[in-house]
């Protein structure tokens, strides 16, 4: 039986290649739940990942939002954090070089802004730097005013950042897509259009919980992001309908807590898929996807993983 | 690296006070280093863990096993949930949270003094200090008499106990910051409890100090964000960095 399980685990490609850059396994630990890595490279050798996107970066230190930020849901979570985050600087000059000696493998450097300006300047600083392997443009942050999601809502400002981005980036450009806007297809097109080389999605969904002692927003932000299993149907149908809508890939987000969860994420068209939320509960859920992919795949009778990526469409 | 994550089991979940509940469980307690740390209890049907924080481990083997205890009040529906878990039942925990307690800044006789779900952290912080030979005093502060417990714990242990009740049920009417005159000469002050108390031991007590908060919390092990607080040193997470701070280090809201 032992034999049976290794020799399972041996004949099963788990690999896939996102912009031309080789993952081990297609599963991606979120921006926002894995910090820079550190406190999970204490807990599990993180260099099993395929990689992971680091916590949202703009160009100057920010705090975020007032407490409360988190709040508990049915199947998920909500938060408005607010992009809290040292500033491109420190990361550059304290955490890059600090995860570089627990993280061996390219990081995906997650960039927000408040003004394309911003945004083209934070990436081009990432682009420089030997460890980032992408840049992912987060254009869909919904806990932060006048900046973040008002850029993902529509396809024409979606446009105008990212052509922004490509025209200082040379490394692979993906655009973080937000689940708000009113047709997430004609989003991801724009971008693709304007030379995004790869898409991500989805971003949180607004959401809102009231505390029934005080008769208040439970967040000081009002509204936050919601996210977990709960909005894991949402993020795969938009996953099948952006496959349709481009041809550049895609890393599929949204409350991905299994192996199955990954593998019904790649049938619907994603290349790669990250783990978000599932992180927070279960600090080994990456390593725990990623040991049982292997089974999953045997079961499914999946022999290398890319082979299925938008195998549900016909 | 470490997995933080064990499985525990209930050995005794029972009613000690109005609304609180003590709970034994056995298992791994050797990521507990200090006191004032916390665990994350995942229950069935909720989605984030419940932090709760530890009030005592004892009888720890070679392996690490031994006996954790918890004192937590039912507030909402998971606490309410815990309160329903018999002997028996297998919880998964994230353990060893938070930085916890420092004794070695206490001097020769520091004072204690709690308010609520405030008190359960200070039992092993007394524990600890009693036996690096401090004369500890403590201040218990509840809302009422039904609500007192653990008064004779800390008297069994040897520490000078004084009760305060708001409503002048039980000990001294008012708040725990009303117990101060009747304190002896102290050394170093150790406070947890909701947020108003903390306020009151700060602006009250004649020494340095260290602060227990509390704050909603995702992950509860530093990677989310979700805690982080403004202090004079810089932006902390109360999750990692916290959840005790110092008193010269608070920069209240």
């Amino acid at each position: 039986m032992e034999v049976k399980i290794n020799d399972t685990a041996a004949c099963c490609d788990t690999s896939v290649i996102l912009c031309g850059i080789k993952l081990d396994n297609p599963v991606i630990a979120a921006s926002g739940t894995f910090g820079y890595g550190y406190e999970f490279s204490q807990i599990y050798d993180i260099n099993v990942l395929g990689t992971f996107s680091f916590k949202g970066t703009t160009l100057h230190p920010r705090f975020g939002n007032e407490q409360p930020r988190v709040a508990e849901c049915p199947a998920g979570m909500l938060n408005a954090v607010g992009l809290q985050n040292p500033g491109v600087d420190a990361v550059i000059s304290h955490e890059l070089p600090a995860m570089a000696k627990y993280f061996h493998k390219p990081v995906m450097a997650n960039v927000c802004g408040f003004s394309v300006e911003e945004y083209a300047e934070v990436a081009e600083r990432f682009d420089c730097e030997e460890q980032v392997g992408w840049i992912e443009l987060n254009i869909s942050c919904p806990n932060v005013h006048g900046g973040g999601a008002a850029f993902g809502l529509d396809p024409k400002t979606a446009a105008e950042v990212t052509s922004a981005v490509r025209r200082v980036v040379k490394k692979p450009l993906i655009v973080k897509l937000s689940p708000a806007a009113a047709d997430i297809a004609a989003v991801a097109a724009a971008v693709e259009a304007a030379g995004a080389d790869a898409v991500s999605l989805i971003n949180t969904l607004p959401g809102m919980r009231i505390d029934l002692h005080r008769r208040r927003p439970l967040l000081a932000n009002e509204r936050g992001g919601l996210s977990g299993p709960a909005v894991f149907p949402i993020a795969l149908r938009m996953v099948y309908d952006v496959y349709k809508a481009v041809s550049i890939p895609i890393v599929g987000i949204g409350g991905v807590s299994t192996a199955e969860d990954v593998i019904e994420m790649m049938l619907a068209g994603a290349t790669a898929v990250q783990v978000g939320t599932a992180n927070l509960v279960n600090p080994t859920a990456c390593l725990d996807i990623i040991n049982s992919l292997p089974r999953a795949m045997a079961k499914f009778k999946i022999n290398k993983l890319s082979d299925i990526i938008g195998g549900a469409h016909i | 690296m470490k997995n933080i994550k064990k499985t525990f089991t209930i050995i005794k979940n029972e009613k000690i006070a109005r609304a609180t509940y003590e709970m034994k469980l056995s298992g791994d307690v050797s990521d507990i280093t200090r006191p004032g740390q916390f665990v994350a209890i995942r229950l069935d049907g909720f989605f984030l863990r419940r932090p709760i924080s530890v009030c005592d481990i004892d009888d720890v083997s070679d392996g690490g096993s031994g006996i954790l205890t918890l004192i937590y009040k039912t507030v909402g529906g998971g606490t309410e949930c815990m309160s329903t878990l018999r002997p028996g039942v297998e919880l998964d925990i994230l353990t060893g949270l938070g930085n916890g307690y420092d004794t070695k800044k206490s001097g020769p006789s520091p004072l204690l003094i709690g308010g609520g779900c405030g008190v359960p952290p200070l039992y092993l912080l007394a524990r600890r200090l009693i036996a690096e030979g401090k004369h500890v005093s403590v201040i218990l502060g509840f809302g009422s008499a039904d609500e007192v417990f653990y008064e004779d714990k800390f008297r069994e242990i040897g520490a000078s106990v004084i009760v305060t009740t708001a409503d002048g049920s039980y000990g001294i009417r008012g708040f725990a910051t009303d117990a101060l005159p009747h304190t002896g000469l102290y050394t170093y002050t150790y406070s947890c409890g909701p947020e108003p108390m903390l306020r009151a031991v700060y602006k009250a007590a004649a020494t340095s100090g260290q602060y227990s908060f509390e704050e909603r919390m995702a992950c509860g092990f530093g990677v989310c964000m979700g805690c982080s607080c403004r202090t004079v040193t810089g932006y902390k997470r109360i999750c990692k960095d916290g959840p005790v701070l110092e008193k010269e280090e608070i920069l209240w809201k």
